[in-house]
């Protein structure tokens, strides 16, 4: 203290030295304080008393787990792409029929008994004796029927639903002449049940009401070759069990639970760090410029309007060409760099908020007063009560930075194909969303799980550290 | 920033707080129109039509709602044949092809429609200072190409009106598909004395235009909807059915459309694969057709890129699996796999052109693929499958499909496929500078003529991504051009289309198929590849 | 307080062109133009084009323009819908956004402080839970999702009891504004509803709350006069930036609900390299977002009189 030096020795000297004696250490048996204890231990004491907190920390111990020794107990290739069964709903036994090579489909045509005369449209019927040739896989569905010989033809409907009226689903062929009598159904197949209906044509190649529908139950194909890395002696025509898919396939027939494992370490790494790199620099920011004020608020403040007001969309663009991240190249720098950039802004604003409000209060004023430094200021008086908002943000960061790590690898700026992240998961599975819901659900459960234990341990950590708190207990 | 800006915002401002009063206190608007029986078709967009002007339009979209409010010469008839439209009757030859105009064509504002008006929106088109986009469309009239390079004046173009009803075309040199051409949007006819009033914001909103077709526009408000009515001055308004063309919906979202649709808020619905299980729980009356896009891969041919190796890109070839590709990525079945650069929909000498000029099918056999593979790598000195750069697109259907092939590929040849994933005008741009080795792409007809298609892979064709040079290809196509003999052109085309098939400068995937549906109440809807669709100029309105 | 203003004012204004200027140079360096279309523009074709917009100047003489007709208001006209002006564009689709981020906003602020406070007042009880949860719903899985089911909700009760809770899609009356209204404002009500409980429950342990506690007074009034007050300032700086990014970029809205609002422009302007609407639209959000963050610091000084922003 800088005042000393004005009290002149002699007005030291008057004084009476036997005032100033040596304080005896009286043992205090009668200990009704609490232990004395810094204020790290006792945030960690509070901290594991704390249930909830304890089972966050868990819930955090578990994805983490999922997703780095996940694959050593689940260890289905997740860039696999089963052929046999794509959008499969999760389940735990599936079967497929061992099928060859499909011979290549022939119309047939059924001779012309006698011509009919262009208008005889009384002659028009529909096909009778429509069948099924050979068992019906997700290979090929062939039908065969008897033909009437008379019209223009037909068209081959295929229904996921029972047909109703001349609703008979979807048109998946066009036959030009009422002599030919079968047909092959190769595309888009799926292990379930179809009705096939096959519609007469008029002379003028419009559909009539004349139709006959037949269920077909049709069954997954699996190929001799494939089957045999299941069943060492598989034979054509076996019906085999395919490895389950707990959580069902995607589209391209890619196991969800292997890709949910190998997504998740992608996603963990990118939301939790890209978050707490975010966070800091947007405490570093916008404590600076709320503790420091005046044209350094200014500078750092309108920077950060700056940022917010560019179209970010435009600058990812120049960032992936600036950075030169080149094709099938992950640009995990490029993608951190990003997600900084775009996400700091909002806890920097925070942060200095809550500083301004903070600089002017009566504990920090003292603590001035009595000369603490602008570092230990910060340090002790400023950031421990910023810890509630730090908390929050850094929270909130995860889902923002899972699913910005998403949009940017979709944009082609991030993890490239074929590794995947949970929000590149959920974003693809939002295409099907209505009809598969499965798929979205499960990378949408992991994130929430992700957030739920980052929320908790937010709060246990927030309880435990905020000084506000402590006196509380 | 200006004070009469700061102003602009607190008008905007103050807008918006005026909406929010006057809808919250007065109620609403009703939309509701008091109907005395009007026969409406009721559409969503995906977008809104970006510009109306025939002279500049380029989009499917602006050329619906040109389709139905303009006409031109002639018009897409039902089967997909040309069929008169202003022109009643016309007489072509080799040099050229002269129109006859018939007397009750007339524009929305009473006026007939004369020849000199096609003259000035051809004029215009081809105009430097227009800078339409589709002036090449224009191309096979004389003088078209250096007018629209500012080489010669407008006035030295080969259309002219020898009267009011007389319009004399002179072509550049013999075009057997001219016919077809008159009914593209870039060959109606504009009013230039609308244009001189209006100038730079001709054809913005319904007062700066004019409609000489079966509907007028009335209402557009941009980005939200547009309202399309009978137009009493159509000379053929008769065999017109529809009263009100109206599309109170703009949306590129699939799930939205869908769902307008079953609450009957629309009245015809495209259907994407994925709302195509829903469609049939709800038991919609589904029908196909074929909007005319070819897709393809193409393969780079510049130098230092792998793909200009033969061999290498047969192997990709042979493993290529068209069915499983349409069951995986395409999603919609009766999809017609890629056999052939020219599509199914297009008509030849009489019939379909694929059924005069057949091509063999080509079976997917990866041990042929690995033969051809080995042979690729010895002639260009590799010790591993190569790894080669896959350009798309930012679509999930893109990503789709380049993870698929990127498998594909890696399972059965080794070949490790880097996928570059660019954003719309970033891909064109890498497309364009040839930096890529395989790219997949589409092409949509300009016109109903398998020309369209074949035109691409000349070495003149700017639209030429891959860089493909053929001299027998050329010669096929100088041919085909050379002549209005229909057996000769299509006979040419289709030897062209068998060295591209033999040569591979790309590897054919599908051709697009649209399942659809539409309300019970329309009847006998026509959907077309080419022009503009869905037309609803021929429909049956039940009551 | 005035001259305070104005030179914040005059700080928002170099922003505004520091903004202005770098996107220009930005998007002049991404690859592709404006010109570039899915079927190659022939080059005659191209270059009548280039001389129509004025590309084929050199780029600090594009800039130059580009600023003169800034200072005159005039963005030019846009590169996709030719025959219309990039001005049209904001006056024609600006009210729309901001008519719908107005809903957005009030719901969410509405929902996000009450959420907040209850929460933590009721801590660790079931309201604390339940509004926990729905925050951690609201935040982990992407709007759209809401939209989606919300909208096939809609459509399903339509079909199956003809009657129309909400319109499915569309714009034009308030019943069109509620849902996407809504939807749009679930993430900021989200957040929101976290920050307030947080700043809440350090507000409601403190000394003068116990005070007036003990004092007796009536516990709504210590919520409304103390701790509200208080615990609202963070939920303050946070909303300035919301409001200026959900009145423009409600694009998932718009899309999946059909609203013609300016969001969709803007998206669509970015993917397709339209000069004139990009710089237009930024202009017009920076501009709109320098504003908010001047009212938002006027306002930190009314809520709390101890701040006093330097130079105030």
């Amino acid at each position: 203290m800088s005042n000393e030096q004005t009290f002149s020795v002699q007005e030291i000297t008057k004084l009476d030295f036997e005032l100033f004696r040596p304080a005896i250490k009286e043992d205090s048996k009668l200990s009704i304080v609490r232990p004395s204890l810094s204020y790290w231990q006792d945030a960690f004491r509070r901290f594991v008393a704390n249930k909830q907190s304890l089972f966050a920390f868990t819930l955090a111990h578990v994805l983490i787990l999922f997703s780095f020794v996940g694959p050593f107990f689940w260890t289905i290739d997740p860039t696999y792409q089963d052929n046999t069964s794509p959008s499969t709903p999760p389940t735990l036994g599936r079967k497929a029929v061992i099928v060859g090579d499909a011979p290549t489909f022939e119309p047939k045509l059924a001779k012309l008994v006698e011509t009919v005369p262009a208008n005889s449209h009384t002659l028009i019927s529909s096909v009778s004796n429509l069948r099924v040739i050979s068992t019906p896989t997700t290979q090929r569905v062939l039908l065969e029927w008897d033909p009437n010989g008379v019209g223009g033809g037909y068209t081959v409907y295929r229904d996921e639903v029972e047909p109703l009226g001349d609703r008979w689903g979807v048109p998946v062929g066009d036959i030009a002449t009422p002599q030919q009598f079968n047909f092959e159904d190769i595309q888009t197949l799926e292990d379930r049940l179809y009705y096939y209906t096959i519609v007469t044509k008029d002379f003028n190649g419009e559909e009539t009401d004349k139709a006959l529908t037949i269920p077909v139950q049709v069954l997954n194909a699996i190929d001799l070759e494939s089957a045999r890395t299941f069943v060492a002696d598989a034979k054509l025509g076996a019906v085999i069990d395919l490895p389950a898919a707990p959580l069902g396939t995607d589209s391209l027939g890619r196991d969800i639970l292997a890709r949910l494992m190998s997504g998740g370490r992608v996603s963990l790494f990118i939301g939790v760090f890209a978050s707490v790199l975010s966070v800091i620099f947007g405490i570093a920011l916008g404590g600076v410029a709320g503790f420091f004020g005046g044209s350094i608020d200014t500078v750092l403040m309108r920077l950060t309007d700056l940022i917010t007001g560019l179209p970010f969309l435009l600058f990812m663009i120049l960032l992936k060409v600036v950075l030169n991240v080149g094709p099938g190249e992950s640009g995990i720098t490029a993608l951190l760099i990003s997600l900084v950039v775009l996400s700091w802004t909002g806890t920097a604003r925070l942060v200095r908020g809550q500083i301004l409000q903070l600089r002017n209060s009566e504990f920090v004023q003292a603590a001035r007063m009595m000369g603490a430094s602008s570092g230990y200021l910060i340090a002790r008086h400023m950031l421990p009560n910023l810890i509630g908002v730090i908390l929050v943000t850094l929270t909130f960061q995860i889902p923002s930075a899972i699913f910005t790590e998403a949009f940017l690898s979709f944009i082609g700026l991030g993890i490239a194909a074929p590794a995947t992240s949970w929000g590149a998961m959920c974003n693809d599975a939002i295409q099907s969303l209505l009809t598969r819901p499965y798929e979205f659900f499960a990378p949408a459960i992991v994130i929430s799980l992700t957030v739920l234990s980052f929320n908790l341990l937010g709060d246990g950590l927030r309880d435990a550290l905020d000084p506000k708190l402590r006196s509380n207990e | 920033m200006t004070l009469p800006r700061v102003l602009n915002y607190l008008k905007y401002g103050i807008k918006v707080a005026l909406m929010i009063e006057v809808l919250f206190c007065l109620g609403f608007p009703s939309i509701g129109y008091s109907q005395l029986k009007l026969k409406t078709v009721t559409l969503a967009l995906s977008t809104e039509p970006p510009n109306l002007d025939a002279g500049r339009a380029t989009d499917s979209e602006s050329f619906f709602v040109l389709g139905h409010s303009m006409e031109g010469l002639t018009r897409y008839g039902k089967d997909g044949n040309t069929a008169p439209g202003v022109a009643e009757r016309w007489t072509l030859t080799e040099q050229g092809v002269v129109f006859y105009l018939r007397a009750d064509a007339r524009w929305s504002d009473g006026q007939p429609v004369v020849a000199k008006d096609f003259v000035f929106s051809w004029r215009r088109a081809l105009d430097p200072a227009t800078a339409s986009e589709y002036s090449f469309i224009l191309y096979p009239i004389k003088n078209a190409e250096l007018i629209n390079q500012g080489k010669l004046p407008l006035e030295q173009l080969g259309a002219v009106a020898k009267d009011d009803r007389t319009l004399e075309v002179t072509f550049e040199k013999p075009c057997g598909y001219f016919l077809g051409l008159t009914a593209f949007a870039t060959y109606f006819p504009i009013r230039e004395d609308l244009v001189q009033r209006t100038k730079d914001r001709y054809a913005s909103n319904p007062e700066s235009m004019l409609f000489n077709g079966p509907f007028k526009l009335t209402t557009w408000v941009h980005g939200s909807s547009l309202r399309m009515e009978r137009n009493p001055f159509y000379w053929n308004k008769k065999n017109v059915d529809v009263d009100v063309i109206d599309v109170p919906y703009i949306t590129p979202d699939e799930t939205a459309r869908f769902n307008l649709f079953k609450t009957q808020k629309i009245d015809i619905l495209g259907l994407n694969k994925e709302n195509l299980s829903n469609a049939q729980r709800e038991h919609f009356k589904l029908r196909k057709f074929t909007d005319g896009t070819v897709f393809y891969f193409s393969f780079n041919f510049r130098e230092g890129h792998l793909t200009a190796n033969k061999n290498l890109r047969k192997a990709i070839r042979s493993v290529f699996n068209a069915n499983q590709y349409v069951s995986r990525i395409v999603g919609i079945p009766g999809t017609i796999p890629g056999t052939g650069l020219i599509p199914a929909w297009l008509n030849g000498v009489n019939g379909p052109f694929r059924k005069e000029f057949p091509l063999i099918a080509v079976k997917n056999d990866i041990a042929m693929g690995k033969q051809y593979l080995a042979a690729a790598m010895k002639e260009l000195k590799l010790k591993s499958p190569p790894s080669l750069v896959w350009l798309t697109t930012d679509s999930p259907t893109a990503t789709k499909e380049a993870e698929y092939m990127q498998n594909l590929l890696k399972t059965t040849l080794g070949i490790q496929l880097k996928v570059d994933k660019q954003i719309f005008k970033q891909r064109l741009a890498k497309m364009r500078a040839g930096d890529f080795d395989i790219v997949s792409a589409g092409w949509g007809p300009d016109y109903a003529d398998p020309m369209t298609f074949v035109d691409l892979f000349t070495s003149w064709n700017g639209n030429n991504t891959g860089q493909w040079f053929n001299k027998d290809y050329d010669q096929h196509i100088r041919n085909a051009l050379g002549t209005v003999d229909t057996q000769t052109r299509m006979g040419e085309m289709a030897k062209a289309e068998k060295i591209i098939l033999e040569e591979l400068p790309i590897i054919p995937t599908y051709e697009r198929t649209i399942i659809y549906t539409h309300s019970d109440k329309i009847k006998g809807l026509v959907r077309r590849a080419v022009g503009s669709d869905p037309d609803l100029t021929n429909v049956k309105i039940a009551d | 307080m005035f001259s305070y203003a104005m030179k914040r004012i005059l700080i928002g204004l170099m922003t505004v062109y520091a903004i202005a200027t770098i996107t220009f140079f930005a998007m002049h360096a991404v690859p592709g133009d404006p010109l570039m279309r899915a079927k190659v523009v022939n080059e005659v074709v191209r270059q009548n084009l280039e001389t129509k917009y004025g590309l084929n100047q050199p780029l600090f003489v594009q800039y130059v323009t580009f600023l003169t007709n800034m200072l005159k208001g005039d963005f030019g006209i846009s590169f996709t819908q030719q025959n219309r002006s990039v001005n049209d564009i904001i006056r024609e689709h600006f009210p729309v956004s901001a008519l719908l981020g107005l809903v957005a906003i009030i719901t969410a602020a509405l929902g996000g402080i009450v959420g907040g406070a209850v929460a933590a007042i009721r801590r660790n009880q079931w309201p604390d839970r339940t509004i926990m949860s729905l925050v951690i719903l609201f935040v982990s899985v992407p709007s759209f999702v809401f939209a989606a089911f919300a909208q096939v909700g809609l459509a399903e009760i339509k079909k199956k009891f003809g009657v129309e809770i909400l319109p499915v899609a569309g714009w034009g009356t308030l019943a069109h504004l509620i849902l996407p209204g809504l939807i749009l404002g679930l993430g900021t009500m989200a957040f929101l509803a976290r920050l307030m409980r947080s700043s809440m429950l350090e507000v409601v342990h403190q000394d003068y709350i116990r005070t007036a506690k003990a004092k007796g007074v009536a516990p709504i009034k210590i919520f409304i006069r103390h701790q509200l007050r208080n615990a609202v300032l963070p939920v303050i700086t946070f909303l300035g930036p919301a409001v200026a990014a959900i009145t423009t970029g409600g694009f998932v809205a718009e899309i999946v609900f059909a609203i013609p609002g300016l969001g969709r422009y803007f998206v669509q302007a970015v993917q397709q390299l339209d000069y004139t609407v990009i710089m237009g639209l930024t202009v017009f959000y920076g501009t709109y977002l320098v504003i908010v963050v001047i009212i938002v610091d006027i306002i930190y000084g009314f809520i709390d009189p101890r701040i006093r922003i330097a130079g105030a």
